[in-house]
């Protein structure tokens, strides 16, 4: 049951036949799902880093302290991003190939730099500078390509293969 | 306080792995499911929000992958009370970009041109500058 689990997922994607075809599937509500999941993830993080430090070292004896992280309003904002994170992401990859939405989306890491930068007045050093250069011109280097692989249906491969 | 653990790189190379391939395992698996259910935006206007989350949620793919990356998120745990975060977050964040994009070729069939092998190339190298 399981290796059936694990071995036949993938044999619908493509059954052989038609070369692959990128095309974009991108409008401008899509692009601001894609917004979502770049700025929650990271922002979701921060907050849950902050809450959880207000909430101190937890024992793996006491793990009912746990619970008090759910009175600290930074904790129940970070999960609610989160909760926001998984929903757009799991959308957009309904729409969009995985190699396009994880680099798209990387741009959160950088949005959150520089809110530090800017908002809380943190130092951020050259090599993060690299960083996020690097990490931007990655993000306009996918986002001018196509955003999704148009799978043959199986009766395509068929008419395919007949030719 | 800096915390500085015993250098093992055997057993830091064994958990960046781990999180590593869990990550990768996880997300693909997810990413497949949303391809065999389809376009979301599709099922909601049919079916509704309700509609919409039920097909994800009834999908075995996409549970597995839910495993997976939960798998992941406890490794990444474990690892960061074992080495130290400068060592275990770069590296594990940035190689994990590298292994989605192979994995995507390989597994989903995934068109992934030198644009996008750039693109990972290019993200890997940043997140490693940010977070070292």
């Amino acid at each position: 049951m399981l290796a059936i689990l694990l071995l036949e997922p993938f044999s619908d994607h493509y059954t052989g036949g038609p070369r692959l075809m990128t095309k974009s599937t991108m409008t401008l509500r899509r692009w601001f799902i894609l917004g979502i999941v770049a700025v929650t993830a990271p922002l979701g993080d921060t907050l849950l880093s902050f809450g959880m430090e207000e909430v101190g070292p937890v024992s793996i004896h006491h793990l009912a302290t746990l619970f008090h992280a759910f009175r600290i309003p930074e904790v129940l904002i970070g999960i609610a991003l989160l909760i926001a994170f998984f929903g757009s992401y799991l959308a957009s990859l309904s729409w969009a190939d995985l190699t396009f939405v994880l680099p798209a989306t990387s741009i959160g890491n950088v949005i959150v730099a520089l809110l530090a930068r800017f908002w809380k007045h943190e130092h951020i050093s050259p090599m993060r500078w690299v960083g996020i250069v690097l990490i931007t011109a990655a993000v306009g280097f996918i986002a001018r390509g196509p955003s999704y692989t148009e799978m043959p249906k199986p009766h395509d491969a068929v008419e395919a293969q007949a030719q | 306080m800096t915390i500085h653990y015993p250098h093992d790189p055997g057993a830091e190379a064994a958990m960046i792995a781990a999180i590593v391939v869990s990550a990768t395992v996880g997300d693909v698996l997810i990413a497949s499911a949303m391809r065999t259910i389809g376009d979301l935006d599709h099922i909601k206007a049919e079916r509704g929000l309700g509609g919409a989350i039920l097909a994800v949620l009834v999908n075995l793919r996409f549970l597995f992958g839910v495993i997976f990356l939960t798998i992941s998120f406890f490794s990444l745990l474990y690892a960061l009370s074992r080495a130290n975060l400068s060592l275990i977050a770069p590296a594990s964040a940035s190689l994990t970009f590298v292994t989605n994009a192979v994995a995507a070729k390989f597994f989903l069939h995934e068109n992934v041109d030198r644009r996008r092998w750039i693109a990972a190339a290019l993200v890997c190298a940043g997140v490693a500058f940010m977070t070292a």
